[in-house]
């Protein structure tokens, strides 16, 4: 697949200058005929084989984010400007990952990416080096890692594939991430056929550091010296970037498939990474850095020097490899894992690699910082390379691809669940109610959360099942921060541009519900073929809609990643995009947990409860139903919400709270008492019917449970505050009771609930 | 009664931690002068019947599907005698090829 393999002289520019009518691959390395020609028209010749390789990776879909680039701009643009959220931001877009300040001298960074298709392929392997890539995004900012969580998305949880899929993907997890000693604190698990073809992967990774330790990637100062240093350069994934973001595997003329030669991460190989790399930073010996995921070598060379001040000479057959036969273009489109690139000022070079050797992480200067603005590369002396960084990096096309709302939009979101037949006797809802919670979405999720390692590190104050995971930062302060990701993609089918306010709204009402306050978003937007106006239009809406809710609740987006092709013929995904909100908490012991721990609590629903079922749990399992609108938001609701939760826990007023969502209430009640191992008695509010009061999926509504010497006090501050709060019941005795209804003892209730997936997939 | 040997190893471009750990220790226990180690697995299977082209098929089959992860390992299958002397799958049916071009 390398381009040299079509010619065995080496191709330099010498020889590219003499040669300008020779064939390159340049379709099968995935570049469109206009794009080759603006490569041509960029250099004023024909590229070499070599820049060819570096063209075709960083301007695939996957680096360059050529279709998506003009509608992600809203997430700049449309940022809030004032607020907790704003003036906390010490790092925005465009770096490795977003930096936070969270007080006390402590900043926090945090970004979700995408490792799909390779997942998809190999299971473990792909999951495992999702882990692997978003940890060193993390370290490269000059932050310590300090949990992990995944965010997933199978097809139909009973369907042969998803049996092979889904065990790899948790093994590889649990494998890469236990290995290397990081919590896994929480995520999702979603079951849905339209992901069958392709399971969606997403990796959020968090660190810590202090505000001066932050560090940007960039090659400044002349005479400064390139270090490789972490793996040596094997033939793996090459041609992965330009090729993981193409449509399909197969190739349709029936030869061989240009499937992704997978890649094999080594997670002790990272953890050494991760010592040298901090101590490199706290020694002070570093001015810039990068990690090499996709696209690999041509990735870190070409955006170091374009956001550095000079150019940049890298001599390429010094190198270190694990196959000595590799060509340049390979190694240069080599996605090897846990490899980064360090600038480092001559007079600290050896210090450097004092601190690689010490962590037996193979080191090599392989190139300089130069005053020109060319980015050089050479093999044995001879120039390969000779090229503008940034017209590699930066200025790859940029599409304004057409988009048109589907013409099925109408249909789908006229299909209106109310004509569903629905439970009315007390029989009939507790035969939904079982129905729900032992359905593969509701399910618990412990027999895969329990493979990960989630207390790791020793400050895992909070984790999977709870609303939002929750890491201490500071032991003797307690300062902590709140992690929650949410994504519905339902609810974004039936309406993208609600579904994407509908995922921040969730994700930050979780982060609430534990008593954080949300600050920051990152973002992972999982999308169908952008040469489809339908699934273009689906990611241009999800766009404006985040961008929108974002400037409404004041937590500006720092970063994240765009995933589309994530399409299997004409079948795409349903839009997902996974919102991952970061809140802060100035004492991690005052945080609420999820769990009715104590007889005697009074449950309060706060929020009101209106009749929405499009998209809900409920269509989908008694009926199989997708249709009709999504909840509503209203984000000043959300807000207020958050406020109560946020002081209910820090005064003291809570002593669980719970988040209403997929599912409703009736969910979010029997979570809450099988986390507690107490049951609850429930009375259906006067004027609304049993049935909307258990299922409807409103939002904007969180479940509470006060002690009683708290009640007048909490009660007050609803009512000052304006937010509906309803007094549903008590935590009470051994059942779930629904009052005149149905009774659900728990034993029953835990046998359904946790039953599914170790029956599915254990 | 025949023994049917499939060995199992990670593509060459493959990265192996596992070898590569091994690789390393060997100097620090005094073995010098081994550049690489790669390291792969080994199956045995005893087979009840003659070894025809039919049971080959379907080792190769279960080797294919199950014994080795074909997206990033290659197998090859080998019939073990009575003495003990291994004999490659005879060239020609299906199962003698191996499961790097398969």
């Amino acid at each position: 697949m390398s381009p040299q393999s079509h010619s065995h002289t080496l191709d330099t520019v010498k020889h590219a200058e003499q040669t300008p009518e020779a064939e390159l691959p340049w379709k099968e390395l995935g570049l469109k005929e206009d794009e080759y020609a603006r490569v041509r028209e960029i250099l004023g010749r024909r590229p070499t084989g070599a820049e060819l390789a570096m063209y075709s990776v960083m301007w695939s879909e996957h680096c360059s984010y050529k279709s998506s680039k003009v509608h992600l701009r809203q997430f700049g643009e449309k940022a809030p400007t004032e607020g907790p959220g704003a003036e906390a931001m010490l790092v925005g877009i465009g770096e490795q990952a977003g930096v936070v300040d969270v007080g006390q001298g402590y900043a926090v960074t945090f970004k979700v990416e995408s490792h799909n298709h390779p997942s998809y392929v190999e299971p473990y392997q792909g999951a495992a080096t999702g882990i692997g890539g978003i940890v060193r995004d993390i370290i490269a900012m000059g932050a310590r890692p300090v949990a992990a969580m995944d965010p997933l998305r199978f097809g139909a949880a009973d369907h042969p594939d998803t049996k092979r899929v889904l065990p790899g993907v948790v093994a590889g997890i649990g494998g890469y991430g236990n290995c290397l000693g990081l919590p896994n604190i929480g995520g999702e698990v979603v079951f849905d056929p339209c992901y069958q073809g392709n399971p969606l992967v997403n990796a959020l990774c968090v660190g810590v550091m202090k505000h001066e330790d932050i560090h940007l990637a960039k090659a400044a100062g002349t005479g400064n010296k390139v270090i490789l240093y972490g793996a040596r350069t094997g033939g793996d994934g090459i041609g992965g970037a330009s090729i993981l973001a193409s449509e399909t595997f197969e190739d349709t003329a029936g030869k061989p498939a240009k499937r992704p030669a997978v890649q094999v991460g080594d997670p002790f190989q990272e953890k050494l990474l991760i010592e040298c790399t901090l101590e490199a930073f706290h020694a002070d010996l570093v001015v810039g850095i990068q990690d090499l995921g996709a696209a690999g070598l041509s990735c870190a060379t070409s955006e170091l020097a374009s956001n550095g001040s000079g150019g940049m000479q890298v001599e390429l057959d010094t190198v270190p490899l694990r196959d000595s036969s590799l060509s340049p273009e390979e190694i240069l489109m080599s996605e090897s894992q846990e490899r980064m690139c360090a600038v480092v000022e001559p007079e600290k070079v050896d210090r450097f690699l004092e601190i690689c050797e010490k962590w037996e992480v193979t080191a090599t200067v392989v190139g300089e910082v130069t005053d020109g603005d060319r980015l050089e590369i050479f093999w044995h002396g001879e120039k390969i390379v000779d090229v503008d960084p940034r017209t590699v990096a930066h200025e790859g096309p940029v599409y304004e691809r057409p988009y048109a709302r589907p013409d099925w939009q109408d249909a789908l979101q006229a299909d209106d669940p109310a004509k569903l037949p629905r439970p009315a006797s007390g029989e009939e809802l507790r035969a939904a109610t079982l129905a729900l919670v032992s359905s593969p979405n509701q399910a618990a999720k412990s027999w895969i959360t329990d493979q990960y390692d989630r207390y790791v590190l020793g400050d895992t104050v909070l984790a999977q099942p709870e609303d939002s995971g929750m890491i201490r930062i500071d032991a003797e302060t307690g300062l902590g921060v709140a992690v929650a990701t949410d994504g519905n993609g339902r609810y974004a089918k039936l309406d993208p541009y609600e579904g994407a306010r509908l995922a921040l709204a969730e994700s930050y009402r979780n982060v609430a519900a534990t008593g954080a306050r949300p600050l920051a978003v990152t973002d992972c937007l999982n999308f169908g073929s952008p040469e489809d106006p339908a699934a273009m239009w689906q990611f241009a809406e999800a766009c404006r809609g985040l961008a929108d809710a974002c400037k409404e609740l004041g937590t500006p987006v720092t970063g994240g990643n765009v995933s589309l092709y994530n399409q299997t013929g004409e079948a795409a995904i349903h839009p997902t995009p996974v919102v991952g909100v970061l809140g802060v908490i100035d004492d991690v012991t005052r945080r609420t947990p999820m769990a009715f721990r104590d007889e005697g609590l009074l449950i309060y629903l706060l929020g009101e409860t209106k009749e929405e079922f499009g998209g809900s749990a409920w269509s989908q399992v008694a009926h199989g139903h997708l249709g009709g609108r999504p909840p509503q938001v209203d984000l000043e609701r959300e807000r207020l919400l958050a406020e109560i939760l946020i002081s209910a826990s820090r005064d003291g007023m809570a002593d669980a709270a719970h988040d209403v969502s997929d599912g409703g209430v009736v969910q979010a009640l029997a979570e809450s008492c099988l986390k507690g191992g107490k049951g609850a008695r429930i009375v259906v509010p006067d004027g609304l019917d049993p049935f909307v009061f258990l299922f409807s999926e409103s939002q904007g509504r969180a479940l509470v449970a006060i002690p009683r010497s708290e009640e007048v006090r909490f009660t007050d501050m609803c009512a000052a505050r304006g937010m509906p709060a309803a007094r549903i019941g008590v935590v009470d005795g051994e059942a779930l009771e629904i009052q005149g209804r149905f009774t659900l003892p728990l034993d029953e209730l835990r046998r359904e609930h946790e039953a599914t997936l170790p029956g599915l997939f254990g | 009664m025949a023994r049917v040997v499939v060995d199992v190893m990670l593509k060459p471009e493959i990265l192996d931690p596992q070898g590569q750990a091994v690789q390393r220790a060997l100097p620090r226990l005094g073995f010098e002068g081994v550049s690489d180690v790669r390291q792969g697995k080994r199956f045995e299977l005893e087979v009840e019947g003659p070894v025809d082209g039919d049971a080959l098929a379907r080792i190769h089959e279960l080797a294919e599907t199950f014994l080795a992860n074909t997206v990033i390992e290659d197998f090859t299958v080998r019939v073990q005698d009575a003495d003990g002397n291994e004999r490659p799958v005879e060239a020609g049916t299906d199962a003698a090829s191996e499961g790097a071009v398969a």
